[in-house]
């Protein structure tokens, strides 16, 4: 097996490098943190709302490409949405993560976050990738 | 002789197994030594009057002389089988720890001792009111005879040290560390899982108190560990986990407990893992721990060059050659160890990336994981040059993105 460029494809590494997402807000509403034991990934997410809108998110940390990128791309596909349409968003990516839907039109959803979808090729990394989308879905079932 | 012909998980697998200091590969021999005993000698030893279990009871008492023997132990009663090294830290420090300790007295370790040699003596130290100091490294990744002498004093009633670093590498000087707590008045207990594995070792020469190891770093299978101590030591101490053999007499508010070596075996024992134990030590030394340093030597020699070659990594090994055992810890530079490690395993070669189960160590070089690529006897200078490529590999992935 190789399929390591569709893993670590432009995307990831610009977003797992460099990050514009990666930054403090000025004031969040809310701040969680998420840590990954396996690998020593450790992010805190803020985001910020306005009424039912996610207005602003940010996040800083430390870890592996894929947990950073994946950090990073979830807060592209969130901003803007509602509570409810990220709750929506968060549970079809795990469900792409964990291989339980294919329906590509719930995919399309994802927008770039789609770019995780062959990370089950590398059982290793899976938590690697979810660690955001867990931190998120704590911050909103609260 | 092909020393990788005995381990067949290797071709089966088509790897480049570089991490044998989380575990080591299993020769077709200690696989074989498994089966029959199932197949010839299974009883529960101890237990039965009848042949087939004084059999059991006489290979496992039998691999407890040979364990004896190979370290050297004044008798075969100082041999306690365990499920691993963790465990028999943990009864060292429960029966040991707990019993010695005053409020006060110290216990030293060193900074690169591995969590099980390092959250037991927290747990005793706040039980008994004693204090925890630890010994530093220097920039060599090496503890200093200073460090050594200003750490261990009067105060000190335990030293619990690695023999070799799982992290770095370092053989570490024990014999003048045992003498040093010896003349202080502490006992030292002495983690050798990352030393037996690659060296021949005599606790009565060390003079070591106690001395632990895990049989599946050193060949043998999963589950089975030993704890050296000496025997007026062991004498002394209270069993750790209790039930079944290791008592004498039972009433009905009171147990008077067995004699050595037994005291410290509750329950019915691995015995599958000592015969494979068993089976591992004579295989190390029909090759020989002359033979083993030779092979081990030329392929970490030549890791050490070529790593040392490529400008783009974080080498965290000692300069001295001859402190140095088969481990070496790496990074690239401004690349996650687990995504190297991943981008490794695409090409099948296995490394460890992560804190090494060591994190006091990690945070003290200031940093929270590596890789880690840990060499045995079956390594060759192939699995080097794999090793080479898949980092290089790596490092062509993220070079264009690597920000330092
Ligand atoms: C130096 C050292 N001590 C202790 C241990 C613990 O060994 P086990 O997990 O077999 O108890 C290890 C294994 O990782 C080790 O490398
Ligand atoms: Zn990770």
């Amino acid at each position: 097996m190789d399929g390591l460029d569709e893993i670590y494809n432009d995307l990831i590494m610009e977003h797992s490098m460099n990050s514009y997402n990666k930054k403090k807000l000025d004031k969040a509403d809310y701040c969680e943190l998420g840590h990954n034991p396996n690998c020593g990934d450790e992010i805190s997410l803020e985001v910020k709302l306005n009424g039912n809108i996610i207005e602003d998110m940010a996040f800083t940390g430390h870890g592996c490409a894929i947990s950073q990128a994946s950090t990073s791309i979830m807060i592209d596909t969130l901003k803007g949405k509602t509570v409810e349409e990220a709750k929506e968003i968060v549970k079809t990516f795990i469900e792409m993560i964990k291989r339980e839907t294919k329906n590509e039109e719930d995919l399309e959803k994802l927008e770039d976050a789609i770019a995780f979808r062959n990370i089950s090729n590398m059982p290793a990394r899976v938590k690697c990738a979810l660690l955001a989308w867990h931190t998120i879905e704590d911050m909103l079932n609260k | 002789m092909n020393i990788k012909d005995d381990f067949a998980i290797l071709k089966n697998r088509n790897i480049t197994y570089l991490d044998s200091g989380a575990t080591t590969q299993k020769p077709r021999q200690v696989i074989n030594a498994i089966n029959n005993f199932y197949e010839n000698t299974n009883a529960n030893p101890h237990r039965g009057a009848y042949t087939l279990s004084m059999d059991a009871t006489e290979v496992y008492e039998n691999t407890r002389k040979k364990i004896a023997k190979f370290i050297n132990a004044k008798s075969s009663d100082e041999i306690i089988f365990s499920k691993n090294a963790s465990e028999s830290l943990n009864l060292i420090a429960y029966s040991y720890g707990l019993d010695n300790l005053n409020k006060d007295d110290e216990v030293v370790l060193s900074i690169m001792e591995h969590h099980s040699n390092l959250v037991p003596w927290q747990f005793v130290t706040k039980k008994t009111g004693s204090k925890l100091n630890y010994m530093y490294i220097n920039d060599e990744f090496e503890i200093s005879d200073e460090e050594i002498e200003s750490k261990i004093t009067e105060k000190t009633k335990i030293v619990g040290i690695t023999h070799v670093s799982n992290v770095l590498g370092t053989i570490n000087n024990i014999q003048k560390i045992i003498k040093y707590a010896h003349k202080k008045g502490a006992i030292v207990v002495v983690d050798g899982s990352q030393s037996i594995p690659h060296m021949k070792i005599d606790v009565q020469n060390l003079d070591a108190d106690f001395f632990v190891f895990s049989g599946h770093k050193m060949l043998s299978p999963l589950g089975i560990g030993v704890l050296y101590g000496k025997k007026e030591i062991l004498n002394k101490m209270n069993p750790f986990l209790m039930g079944g053999d290791m008592i004498e007499y039972v009433y009905e508010q009171e147990t008077t407990f067995a004699t050595l070596p037994n005291k410290f075996e509750a329950g019915t024992q691995n015995v599958e893992g000592v015969v494979g134990l068993g089976a591992a030590i004579d295989y190390i030394e029909k090759i020989g721990y002359e033979k083993i340093e030779e092979i081990e030597n030329e392929v970490v020699s030549y890791a050490r060059e070529e790593l040392s070659k490529l400008e783009y990594i974080d080498l965290y090994i000692t300069p001295n050659k001859e402190n140095h055992s088969s481990v070496i810890s790496f990074n690239i530079k401004g690349v996650h160890p687990h995504d190297t490690a991943s981008i490794l395993d695409t090409e099948g070669v296995c490394v460890r990336s992560g804190n090494h189960c060591a994190q006091p160590l990690l945070r003290s070089i200031g940093i929270d994981s590596t890789c880690r690529a840990s060499f045995y006897l079956y390594n060759t200078k192939e699995d080097v040059d794999k090793l080479i490529s898949g980092i290089e590999k790596a490092y062509n992935m993220f070079k264009k993105y690597i920000k330092l």
